[in-house]
C-alpha cells in the first residue's frame, strides 16, 4: 500500500518516547497504545495495525500533535489510517467508515449536512435496524425542540458539490 | 464598534445548534457589529472528512475561503464552530506552506470559476470576542450583571489545537475576562481544555461517554458550563441522564453557549438568546436566572 509507505516516511522521526500515549484521552480503550501503533507502522506490521481498533478511537483532540517532541502530525496520521480503512471497506471498521461516508454523501448532495438525512443514510448503509436505537433518545430530544427532522434521503438539488467531489477524486487517482 | 465580518455559520448552527447561531447574531447586533453570511457556503467536512480524504477536506475549506474572498476580501471570516474553524484554518495555513496543494486547490476551484488569491483571515468567534471586541467593551455594555452565577468555562480542543492562535493550547484563559465582564464568577477546574470525545459519540459511544463523565464530574459546583463549540455542547448536554446512571450520581448541569451568557448580561431576554432550545437547562439554573434577571416565572 503506497499510502502506508507515505505514512511510514512521515513517522520516521519518532523516538518512541511515549508522549503521545501519555496525552491520549482514549488510550485506556486502545488495544495498541499510540506509541506502539507508530512502531508497527515503522516496522511494516500492517496486519497488526488493521487488526487493532486504535485509530478508530482517535477523537481528534490534537494533544499528541501539540506535544510530540518531534513535531509529528499524529492526529493526521490517525485520520490517514481511518481513510485507508474506509477506502478498503474492511469489515472490521464498517461501523465507523460508513458513518463518515454517509456524512460526506450528504455533503456531496447538498453542499451542507442535513443532520436528519445523514443519520438516515447511515442507518440504511448499516442495514441494522437496531442501530438507530442508540440515537433515538438524542434524536427525540432534538426533534422535540424543533431542531432537526428525520428526513428520508432527498434527491440532490441546489448546493450540490458533485463537480468538486469528482475533481478531488480525479486528482487523487493521478489523472 | 464599527466592525464587519464575513460570517460562516456551518451546518450544526443551522440545526442542532440553532441557539448558538441566533445568540451570536443577537449579541453582535447589540454590540453594533455587522455579520454578512458568506453566500452559498458549504459544509467544512467536520471531523468526518479527514477519515475519508484529506484533499477533499482541503477542497471543501478552500471553496469557502474563495467565496468569502469574492464577497468581501477585507473582512475576516468569523467562525463560531470549532470544527469548522479548524478545517478552514487548516486550508489557510497548509496552502501557504504546500505549493502542490495550492495548485491542486486552484484546479478544483477553477471548475466553478472560483479562485483564492489573498483570502481573508479565518478567526474563531472567541478570538474576535477577546481581541477585537474585548472584555472592556463588554463590561461597558453590560446592563444586567449576572452576579452570583458560577461558570465553568469549557474550551474543548479544536479552537485551541493544533494552531495556538489566541490562547494557551493547554491552559486556556481567554473566556475568563468575558465571563467576568458579564458579572459572573469563573470556577477553577481541570477539564477546561480536555477532549469531550464528541467525534466518537456515534461510533464508539462507550469510550466517548467516559470522557463526558469526567468533564461533568469536574463541573459539579458550577451553575453552568459555558462553551464555544456546537459538538461539545451537544455532547455534554445530550447524554446526561445515562451518564448520571452509570456514574451513580446526578450529573445534570446546564450547558450554555458563551454568546447566550453574554446576551443575558447585555440585557437580551432569555427568548432572544434561545435558552428554550437548550436540552439540559436545569431547574436550579432557571430559578437562579429568574432571581438574577428579576424575571417573571415562565420566562425562561
Ligand atoms: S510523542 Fe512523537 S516521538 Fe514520542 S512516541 Fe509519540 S510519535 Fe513518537
Ligand atoms: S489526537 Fe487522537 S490519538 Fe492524539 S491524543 Fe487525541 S485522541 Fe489520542
Amino acid at each position: 500500500m503506497d499510502e502506508m509507505i507515505k505514512l511510514k516516511e512521515m513517522l520516521n522521526p519518532c523516538i518512541q518516547c511515549g508522549t503521545c500515549t501519555a496525552s491520549c484521552p482514549n488510550e485506556v480503550d486502545m488495544d495498541l497504545v499510540p506509541r506502539k501503533l507508530w512502531r508497527m507502522v515503522l516496522m511494516d506490521r500492517n496486519e497488526a495495525i488493521f487488526d487493532s481498533q486504535t485509530f478508530t478511537l482517535c477523537s481528534s483532540c490534537y494533544l499528541c500533535t501539540l506535544r510530540c517532541p518531534r513535531g509529528l502530525p499524529l492526529t493526521a496520521a490517525m485520520a490517514k489510517l481511518k481513510a485507508i480503512a474506509a477506502k478498503s471497506d474492511l469489515a472490521k471498521y464498517r461501523k465507523s467508515t460508513r458513518f463518515y461516508k454517509s456524512f460526506m454523501e450528504s455533503v456531496r448532495r447538498h453542499g451542507r449536512v442535513r443532520e436528519g438525512e445523514f443519520m438516515a443514510l447511515y442507518f440504511l448503509s448499516m442495514k441494522n435496524p437496531l442501530l438507530p436505537l442508540s440515537f433515538v433518545s438524542l434524536g427525540m430530544q432534538m426533534m422535540r425542540k424543533n431542531k432537526v427532522a428525520f428526513e428520508l434521503p432527498a434527491k440532490p438539488g441546489t448546493g450540490n458539490l458533485d463537480r468538486l467531489f469528482k475533481k478531488v477524486a480525479e486528482i487523487e487517482e493521478g489523472l | 464598534m464599527n466592525h464587519t465580518y464575513s460570517y460562516f455559520p456551518g451546518c450544526s448552527l443551522s440545526g442542532s445548534a440553532m441557539e448558538y447561531d441566533l445568540s451570536t447574531r443577537a449579541v453582535m447586533e447589540r454590540l453594533g457589529i455587522t455579520l454578512t453570511e458568506i453566500n452559498d457556503w458549504n459544509c467544512c467536512g467536520a471531523t468526518a472528512v479527514e477519515a475519508v480524504s484529506s484533499l477533499l477536506g482541503s477542497a471543501l475549506g478552500a471553496r469557502n475561503l474563495a467565496l468569502a474572498e469574492r464577497m468581501d476580501p477585507s473582512s475576516d471570516i468569523l467562525v463560531p464552530c470549532s470544527a469548522c474553524y479548524l478545517n478552514l484554518k487548516k486550508v489557510e495555513m497548509e496552502r501557504r506552506e504546500d505549493p502542490e496543494l495550492a495548485k491542486n486547490l486552484d484546479t478544483i476551484l477553477g471548475e466553478e470559476n472560483l479562485a483564492i488569491n489573498n483570502p481573508p483571515g479565518v478567526r474563531h468567534l472567541l478570538d474576535i470576542l477577546v481581541n477585537d471586541i474585548t472584555p472592556d467593551t463588554l463590561l461597558e455594555n453590560t446592563t444586567r450583571p449576572l452576579t452570583g452565577l458560577k461558570i465553568a468555562p469549557y474550551y474543548g480542543c479544536q479552537c485551541l489545537r493544533p494552531y495556538a492562535v489566541f490562547d494557551d493550547p493547554e491552559a486556556p484563559t481567554s473566556m475568563e475576562g468575558l465571563i467576568k465582564a458579564c458579572g459572573a464568577e469563573v470556577i477553577g477546574w481541570e477539564m477546561a481544555a480536555r477532549c469531550c470525545g464528541a467525534s466518537n459519540m456515534s461510533t464508539k459511544p462507550e469510550t466517548a461517554k467516559k470522557l463526558v463523565q469526567k468533564i461533568l464530574m469536574d463541573a459539579r459546583g458550577a451553575d453552568a458550563i459555558v462553551t464555544v463549540c456546537p459538538m461539545c455542547q451537544l455532547n455534554l448536554e445530550g447524554f446526561q441522564k445515562g451518564i448520571s446512571r452509570d456514574a451513580g450520581t446526578d450529573l445534570a448541569i446546564s450547558v450554555l453557549y458563551l454568546p447566550q451568557l453574554m446576551g443575558l448580561a447585555l440585557g437580551l431576554d432569555p427568548s432572544e438568546v434561545k435558552l428554550d432550545k437548550n436540552l439540559a437547562l436545569t431547574p436550579a439554573l432557571k430559578e437562579k436566572l429568574i432571581s438574577i434577571l428579576s424575571l417573571k416565572v415562565n420566562c425562561v
